[in-house]
């Protein structure tokens, strides 16, 4: 039975949420349109340029290459559900102190991957956080704060103090 | 841009998929990592997407006699962490981390890689490198599709339009087993420029049984047949000489510097080739 | 790595205490980015809002036969199908000429094309609907029968005589031409020792900021006005652009701005696409949204720096560089866009090569062509990228040539540092530079004598480093010279007003906007300085016109330098109108009181005599405790604009530290310097991550970017996979440092820097990579972007 708009049930940011929504809307826009979650923003639609990363079931994925209704049971969490939770508390506060961020339209992206990676523990090299980081794309920043700011992350939470 | 509308079935068996896959202009969705950037962009706009993500038993990895077995939708992230991987398939190991990034590896599925067959993507020219074979369902039943036979034009495989891939199987590395991987592009994570994937057997001091797969060449993952005599042969410049690919021009490079670099990698991955394994 | 901490307080000649001038504060607006609560345009939404999406020309050239939009609009969700013929009704067409580029002309632009479409991706017919999705859907049924036309693709042949003319109404296709001839060219090349030619192209390339180009636009036909939300970086000149081409009044349009994704030129120009939007709004009587989809993004945002420049350079042995001349020739789309102007970027060309140097000798002409490609215009560093790259590859070539040191060769060629105030060849005004206080230190910080000893010792094994340099001026702050004498409503003065409010925090409302620079915290810092609050209390209102004074916004690098003087100078008279009221409450001398840190203090002991919270509330609510004869006024306006010079030229130097592999071509960026000299510093934090920015989008621009067309004028790479901008895994660590030489057109003493980084990037790194290739007996590439193919047949590999 195959049907052009679907009842979908999951969880966002630790909500229950039931909506009817088209096959054919991306996780990205249901998101932003449907929840009014725009903490997640569209930069290009094919999948390059991160600005769209969340967390579907604890992994990070490009939200516009995903459709909504391949959520219907899943656990997503966007940037709103990782800021009010605290979750990237220590993040945040060192991308605001370092200013690694300037237009901040990138930066919901970049501290869900950040935070993807300084959950596995330890500290990376700066060539392995720009390795991580890859997949974000930032215009303004040139990107040596945001490294600069991930690594000082990894280091206090690895208890190296500041 | 809007994908165009569509139908939305979610498949709970291979079975299924297939019978679905009989509709017009019907497509699967596993990753979605290419398609759905292709809906996004209008470039295809199929009536009824398939989505067989809730397919059991195709995600597995195991070792089967000397063959690893890799179901369909396994995804690219999974393999990257995955032991059997590293022990038994050290190529798929070192090609994986190239895929794209990580939020492209935590979706896009091996099959898909291999069924999508992109020329400049990595797994499509791992499988020819390890002489692998793909588990094909259709209409008709299941059947095996040997690497060699199953890459056959631009975006073209040996799986018809109400064919589904199941399973990818390679055979499992042993002490004597020897690997290369070296991949150029621009920018980490992109589709390579030139790329290649190879396999050998360690011979006495030398090698045999190789097999040089590159990719972003031509319109399918292409084996250096002459070059692969000559390096079996132990002769690394021999080989270089007798790279026969013609690779045509794209927008990131021109089929001359393709070629070169082809060249360039071959010396590269012959080195790591003569290397016994650690 | 320790994250950069305050640098301890500047005592400058400004002598505020507390002063946050030269501290790198933490920006007030960062907390609602970093929790994913900002507003960009493409968040609004409004009741009733209808998207709109456009059906574009696939030709680079076509007229428009008919349009069949029947079956359009019956699909779902459409409200209306409009062609530029009905839309013509509504909005008047604009021409992009300025009457100080001499000659400038361009034909009349629609803001959806009426019979013809001149480039691959104009818009041919508007489609509103419900939701974008059904917008697009019914797009597809629109049927446009076009009868394709010769593109004009090639700028060489653009003024061919066989070539077709675009807009016959014109004659031809040359937009803009410019001759300049200096001294005495001719002479000073017959005394040189050695005459270096090379032709340099800048690629054509484009913004591609974050965030797409979006706008919502609501004409309210009750109140008889038109609130647009859009990301421009101007809001008060689009606020008189649309009053203009929809007849009406400015103050019936309100342009609000609230936070950009990302602009660097791009969201400062007028869009076709987004005056149709506002002008079906209009229409429609309800708010209608656009938002351009990357795709479309790529084949009409502004693209900039396609250009030829065949440039030469003459030198003497001793290094004395004798003349320079360039011939430069750049092919535009088939508008000038508005109202700048695409004529701007070759006009700096011209103005811009040789600038930091003594040489008098100087001979330039630029010809600026319609083509039939997307609308080029103003980007980041306008003209300057270009500009340095011709200037400082010929430098190097020349000091290559003669066998002399790349530094030695501008040491004896860069204009002291004491010869201020000092004018360019071109008749550039140069208030106060540094060039060789700069460099000297360029050279300690990145330890030259050491890179170099270091790249001979690695050649010997085989690995190709380079080392390249770039000595640069910047334009900033600039006066009306820039537009306004042109006859273009763009304002070259900005305002601030500020009001103490009734609990004795200040509020300041600003002309000024932000695209993410800092230029709301820079402004915090200079009203809470001046006024003597903690910069807590201090709250920075902007992007509103119903609300701001009227003012440029941001852009040419004015935002501290102009914004921040604004700000400075009604911060100080607010604190003269809240002291006569102290002084009145007192019974103390005005003269005798200062406030710091919130307090009216003692200006001589700084004993604390009245909190500001005690004033506000008596002056709010018990002004009947007032003397006779005080009224407080709790508010203060005041504008500034830069009279004494034309720009606030900025100097700056850079270099590229890289390693070239020359079996595969590509280029290893291992590190990067800029020295920068802007003038007093506001915020340091911020001035260092704007030149890290601009150097990695000059790093695109040498390297990776360039927007490819085939002969047709089809644009081959439109997308984020096939056009290549700078990630992070291939950029440098950027280190900068400063040199300090203030203006005296302004109390604060503040240039610009937005795009010192841009501007000297792609000269550097070309220098380093010629460095790297010339002991391998390579040709010079000056050729941008310089891909691996490239690289690879300058060493004969290919």
């Amino acid at each position: 039975m195959s049907e052009l708009a679907l009842d979908i049930s999951l969880t966002v940011n630790g909500e229950a949420v039931a909506e009817r929504v088209e096959a054919r809307k991306t996780l990205v826009d249901f998101l932003r349109e449907d929840l009014g979650l725009t903490g997640s923003h569209v930069g290009c639609e094919h999948g390059v340029c991160g600005a769209c990363t969340v967390r579907v079931n604890g992994a990070i994925v490009r939200a516009c290459l995903m459709l909504a209704v391949q959520c219907d049971g899943a656990t997503v969490e966007t940037i709103e559900g990782l800021s009010d939770s605290g979750e990237v508390a220590d993040l945040q506060a060192a991308f605001e102190q370092r200013n690694a961020l300037q237009c901040g339209y990138c930066t919901p992206g970049m501290l869900t991957a950040a935070q993807d990676l300084l959950k596995k523990g330890g500290v990376p090299s700066r060539d392995a956080i720009r390795e991580h980081m890859s997949g974000n794309y930032c215009r303004c920043t040139g990107y040596h704060a945001i490294i600069d700011a991930v690594e000082a992350v990894a280091r206090q939470r690895a208890g190296e103090g500041k | 841009m809007k994908p165009a509308p569509f139908t939305y079935a979610r498949a709970r068996s291979v079975d299924e998929a297939i019978a679905l896959l009989g509709e017009k202009d019907a497509e699967l969705l596993a990753g979605g990592q290419s398609l759905i950037a292709s809906l996004n962009m209008r470039l295809s706009a199929p009536a009824l997407l398939i989505d067989v993500n809730g397919i059991g038993g195709l995600d597995g990895i195991a070792k089967k006699g000397d063959m690893i077995e890799i179901g369909a939708l396994t995804r690219h992230a999974a393999a990257e962490r995955s032991d059997v991987i590293a022990q038994f398939v050290p190529l798929i190991a070192r090609a994986v981390p190239h895929i794209g990034h990580v939020a492209i590896r935590n979706r896009g599925t091996l099959g898909g890689s291999i069924a999508f067959a992109d020329p400049a993507a990595e797994l499509p020219a791992c499988l020819l490198a390890l002489n692998g074979e793909v588990d094909a369902s259709g209409p008709k039943g299941k059947r095996t599709i040997k690497a060699d036979d199953f890459f056959k034009g631009l975006f073209e495989t040996a799986l018809g339009p109400q064919d589904m891939l199941t399973a990818i199987r390679v055979p499992a590395a042993t002490k004597d087993t020897r690997v290369g991987f070296a991949e150029l592009a621009r920018r980490h994570g992109d589709y390579a420029i030139v790329g290649l994937a190879a396999s050998a057997k360690a011979d006495g001091k030398g090698i045999k049984d190789v097999r040089l797969a590159f990719f972003g060449v031509g319109a399918t993952p292409m084996r250096a047949k002459k070059s692969e005599a000559a390096l079996a042969g132990g002769d690394i410049e021999a080989a270089v000489a007798a790279l026969d690919l013609d690779p045509p021009d794209d927008v990131q490079a021109s089929g001359a510097v393709k070629k070169h670099l082809a060249g360039v990698l071959l010396r590269r991955v012959a080195m790591q080739l003569m290397e016994p394994r650690p | 790595m320790k994250i950069a901490e305050d640098s301890p307080p500047v005592l400058s000649a400004l002598d505020r205490p507390n002063s946050y001038i030269g501290r790198s504060v933490p920006r007030p607006n960062l907390h609602r980015l970093t929790q994913g609560r900002g507003q960009y345009v493409s968040d609004v939404t409004l009741p009733r809002v209808a998207h709109v999406a456009y059906l574009r020309s696939p030709h680079a050239h076509a007229k428009i036969v008919s349009i069949d939009a029947a079956a359009a609009k019956k699909a779902t969700g459409v409200i209306a199908v409009v062609t530029g013929a009905e839309l013509a009704k509504v909005m008047t067409p604009w021409v992009g000429v300025l009457t100080h580029l001499k000659g400038l002309k361009s034909a009349p632009q629609p803001p959806i094309a009426v019979d013809r479409a001149c480039w691959q991706g104009e818009a041919v017919c508007a489609v509103v609907a419900r939701t974008r999705a059904q917008a697009e859907d019914a797009a597809e049924l629109v049927e446009v029968n076009y009868q394709p036309l010769p593109a004009v693709t090639n700028a060489e042949m653009a003024l061919g005589a066989k070539t077709p003319v675009i807009h016959a109404s014109l004659g031809d296709n040359l937009c803009f031409e410019r001759k300049l001839d200096v001294g005495k060219v001719d002479g000073a090349f017959a005394a040189s020792d050695a005459i270096i030619e090379a032709t340099f192209v800048t690629g054509r390339h484009t913004g591609v900021t974050t965030e797409p180009r979006a706008i919502v636009a609501d004409w309210n036909e009750g109140e008889q006005r038109l609130t647009v939300y859009q990301g421009t970086q101007a809001p008060h000149m689009m606020q008189n652009l649309f009053a203009k081409h929809l007849g009406l009044a400015e103050h019936q349009v309100r342009v609000i701005t609230k936070d950009v994704g990302g602009s660097f030129g791009i969201k400062v120009h007028t869009y076709a696409d987004e005056m149709a939007t506002v002008a079906l709004s209009k229409l429609l009587k309800r708010p209608v949204k656009f938002v351009a989809d990357r795709i479309e993004s790529f084949v009409t945002d502004i693209h900039a720096r396609d250009h030829r420049i065949k440039a030469k350079i003459g030198v003497k042995n001793d290094g004395t560089i004798t003349a320079f001349e360039i011939d430069d020739l750049t092919g535009i789309g088939p508008y000038s866009v508005y109202p700048r102007t695409s004529g701007i970027e070759a006009n700096q060309v011209v103005n811009l090569v040789g600038g930091p140097y003594t040489c008098a000798n100087y001979r330039a002409a630029a010809r600026v062509v319609f083509t039939n490609k997307n609308v080029m215009c103003q980007y980041r560093a306008v003209g300057h990228p270009i500009a340095v790259a011709v200037t400082e590859g010929l430098v190097e070539l020349a000091a290559a040539k003669i066998g002399m040191d790349p530094l030695e060769i501008r040491r004896r060629n860069l204009i002291a540092d004491d010869a201020y105030p000092a004018q360019s060849a071109a008749g550039l005004k140069f208030e106060r530079l540094s060039h060789h206080e700069s460099l000297a230190h360029l050279d300690a910080m990145m330890n030259y004598a050491g890179l170099r000893a270091e790249q001979k010792k690695l050649h010997e094994k085989g690995i190709y480093r380079g080392i390249g340099f770039a000595s640069f001026i910047e334009v900033t702050n600039p006066s009306a010279a820039f537009y306004g004498v042109g006859g273009a409503k763009i304002s070259s003065q900005d305002g601030a007003t500020i009001k103490l409010d009734a609990q004795g925090a200040l509020i300041v409302a600003t002309g000024v906007s932000e695209q993410g620079q800092g230029a709301e915290a820079v402004i915090a810092q200079c009203a809470a300085t001046v006024f003597g609050v903690p910069i807590e209390r201090v709250r920075v209102i902007m992007g509103d016109t119903d609300v701001t004074p009227y003012g440029g916004g941001t852009w040419a690098s004015r935002a501290a330098g102009i914004g921040g003087e604004a700000a400075w100078q009604a911060g100080k008279a607010l604190r003269g109108n809240v002291l006569s009221v102290a002084g009145a409450m007192l019974q103390a001398k005005p003269e005798t009181l200062d406030i710091r840190n919130g307090v009216v203090v003692d200006a001589a002991t700084g004993t604390e005599r009245l909190p500001l919270e005690e004033l506000a509330r008596v002056a709010y609510f018990r002004p009947d405790t007032l003397p006779a004869g005080i009224q407080a006024e709790l508010v203060a306006t005041r504008h500034y604009v830069p009279r004494a010079w034309p720009f606030a030229f900025t100097n700056g130097v850079q270099a590229s530290y890289l390693e070239v592999d020359a079996d595969t071509g590509f280029v290893k960026l291992l590190k990067h310097w800029c020295i920068e000299d802007c003038g007093t510093i506001i915020n340091p934090q911020l001035v260092d991550e704007q030149i890290r920015g601009g150097v990695v989008q000059g790093i695109g621009a040498a390297l990776y970017e360039q927007c490819l067309y085939d002969e047709r004028g089809q644009m081959l790479n439109g997308n984020m996979a096939d056009y290549l901008v700078p990630m992070a895994v291939e950029m440098p660590d950027i280190e900068c440092g400063h040199v300090v030489s203030p203006t005296a057109d302004s109390e604060l003493g503040a240039k610009g820097a937005g795009e010192a980084g841009t501007a000297g990037a792609p000269a550097s790194v070309m220098n380093a990579i010629n460095d790297a290739l010339r002991p391998l007996g390579a040709a010079p590439l000056t050729d941008m972007p310089f891909t691996p193919d490239k690289i690879l047949r300058a060493l004969g590999k290919v």
